[in-house]
């Protein structure tokens, strides 16, 4: 699969995007991630599943740069990546959402959306305080792409509710929205459908699908449901302690002895 | 009766202007408060300094002049320049911006993640080193703001009211001009906070660090933007205070002042600074006003002499009983 591949739903999957080569992060004497290799290509859904406390969220955070690991290397589009701060790596083109939601509280669905477009606005500060002519311009422009995030995801009667007040499903799809807004190249989302109902998820899977299909974005994904998971995504990583036990199709994946072993709890002495 | 009635709206209209005044020194803590979390107790330094600096560049003043003569046996005080006032107060606001780095570089940066009561311990050692500094750079002397800021009572007002109630009423042209300024600066900064792409940024990092970096914000330009505008507000502040009274090492207590104000308006909200001052502004005067007259001396058997330098604490006090987060600050409620 060095040049990608094609779904079973007739999609074509590029080369890669973002390849983890040999991933190791300690905490202390903890170690949180052992050894880990695997790709994410473009176009392409990437689950990462795994019991409770495999060390998902830790891989999410050092994809995005929370986290530094003291071994192996990251490769995005082709590059070695340098160590970079968070916001470093979301202007190179990652977004991401957290498994708790971490939207900004006091502020409205339109101007947490609005802060997803923070890399693409280029203005100085005294050209904003002056307002009129660029600013202003940039202000219009942004909003527009901002408009098409909250229609596609059908938010447009709580533009202007401040997020704080809305009930957890519809917080969730604010947080997806903004990062939309930065039209990543990559998207990572932890635990989408975490504490949702039924409804919620099959609208957060249709989100999800539908965002991949129409703008082609890749994504990987951290999620507990395995229905879920198992349905939409194309390649699954399995993690358990740490370490990788399984990747490929969904199907490879669940028929994997070391999955099924993780999943009913075999003895891992 | 209808004189104390007078007397008393005239109390309350220069207690405004004060309370205005107040609300300028208040204003700078709210931002950085709600920025980066930390109370920064060396605002009213900063608002010292900014005086100093300006009035010290703009007379020509050598700064350090006392160390570079001690070390070479010079003796040199001026440049032999005087700086026009706009470029005196650009340079000003450039030192300001230049100090707004150097606390993120060598402070902050190194405090990221820090319980809020060693960051406030921090900014404390910062007013220190701050009036240390600014007692160095420009000598600890009472100084005179020379800018064309007008001065004295205002004659326009002081004619209508006689006109219209047979008393003229004292209000002072600086506070007026201190008052429309405060209200032009509150607006311009809830505006650009409101509606601009780095005023939304400052929001979010206001809001959630974590989030903030993740949609590509780099805290520490926000911190560096946010200590900036606060040193703005500090020199603004620092010059009415410093034309009311002399730039003088005392204007720096002016901090103490305005905490009793963020009690009330809430340590998070702009407009709450503004409308706090002012609560204590005229709470302050018309208080003072009522139990210093005789008729309450006749109606109690006592008067009461300044007040003013404990009302506003008494006042902040009652609001920290019946309402901890201030009039307008968020309401903080912990999920169990």
């Amino acid at each position: 699969m060095s040049d990608g591949y094609v779904t079973p739903d007739g999609r074509t999957i590029g080369g890669k995007v973002l390849e983890m080569r040999n991933i190791t992060l300690r905490f202390g004497g903890v170690v949180a991630i052992k050894d880990i290799s695997f790709d994410i290509r473009e176009g392409e859904i990437r689950a990462i599943i795994g019991p409770n406390g495999a060390g998902k969220s830790s891989m999410l955070n050092v994809i995005n740069g929370f986290y530094h690991p003291q071994e192996g290397e990251i490769w995005f589009h082709g590059e070695v990546r340098k160590p970079m701060k968070p916001y470093q790596i979301a202007k190179q083109g990652i977004a991401r959402t957290f498994q708790n939601i971490a939207l900004f509280k006091g502020m409205s669905t339109l101007d947490n959306i609005m802060t997803g477009r923070f890399n693409h606005m280029k203005t100085n500060i005294l050209a904003q305080m002056v307002w009129k002519g660029p600013a202003a311009r940039e202000e219009a422009e942004n909003r527009e792409i901002v408009e098409k995030v909250i229609d596609f995801l059908e938010i447009q009667a709580i533009r202007k509710t401040p997020v704080g007040a809305l009930p957890y499903g519809l917080q969730k799809r604010v947080e997806l929205g903004r990062a939309l807004a930065a039209q990543p190249k990559l998207l990572l989302l932890d635990e989408p459908m975490a504490g949702m109902n039924v409804e919620e998820k099959e609208d957060m899977s249709r989100f999800i699908l539908d965002v991949n299909d129409e703008f082609g974005t890749t994504i990987a994904l951290i999620e507990h449901d395995m229905g879920v998971v198992m349905d939409i995504s194309d390649r699954v990583v399995v993690m358990d302690y740490g370490k990788k036990i399984g990747d490929g199709t969904p199907d490879e994946v669940r028929n994997n002895q070391a999955v099924i072993d993780a999943y009913l709890g075999v003895d891992h002495g | 009766m209808y004189d104390q009635f007078l007397y008393g709206t005239e109390a309350a209209i220069n207690g405004l202007m004060t309370g205005v005044m107040y609300s300028l020194v208040a204003l700078g803590f709210v931002l950085i408060f709600k920025a980066s979390g930390i109370f920064n107790y060396a605002q009213g330094v900063m608002a010292l300094f900014g005086a100093l600096t300006l009035v010290g560049i703009q007379s020509g003043q050598v700064p350090f002049a006392g160390i570079i003569n001690a070390i070479f046996g010079t003796n040199i005080q001026h440049f032999g320049w005087t700086v026009p006032a706009v470029a005196a107060i650009i340079l000003t606001i450039g030192v300001m911006v230049l100090f707004a780095w150097l606390v993120e570089r060598y402070l902050l940066k190194h405090l990221v993640n820090q319980e809020p009561i060693i960051l406030f311990m921090a900014t404390i050692g910062l007013a220190y080193f701050m009036e240390g500094v600014g007692d160095l750079m420009w000598g600890s002397n009472i100084k005179k703001i020379d800018l064309p800021i007008p001065q004295g009572i205002n004659e326009t007002i002081d004619s209508l009211t006689y006109d219209w109630f047979g008393y003229g009423f004292y209000i002072d042209n600086l506070d007026i001009t201190a008052a429309i300024i405060s209200v032009f600066l509150v607006v311009a900064l809830t505006i650009f906070s409101q509606y601009s792409t780095t005023g939304r940024a400052l929001r979010a990092v206001a809001d959630d660090h974590q989030a903030a970096l993740s949609v590509g914000i780099s805290l520490r330009k926000i911190w560096v933007i946010v200590w900036g505008i606060a040193g703005f507000i500090a020199l603004v502040a620092g010059v009415m205070w410093g034309a009311k009274s002399g730039v003088q090492f005392s204007l720096s207590l002016i901090t103490l002042k305005a905490l009793p104000v963020l009690m009330l308006g809430g340590f998070t909200s702009i407009p709450g600074a503004i409308i706090g001052g002012m609560i204590i502004g005229v709470g302050e005067k018309v208080f003072e006003f009522i139990v210093s007259s005789s008729w309450f001396g006749d109606f109690m058997g006592f008067t009461m002499n300044a007040t003013e330098n404990w009302f506003a604490y008494v006042l902040a006090l009652v609001f920290l009983v019946f309402r901890p987060q201030g009039l307008f600050g968020d309401k903080i409620i912990e999920r169990v």
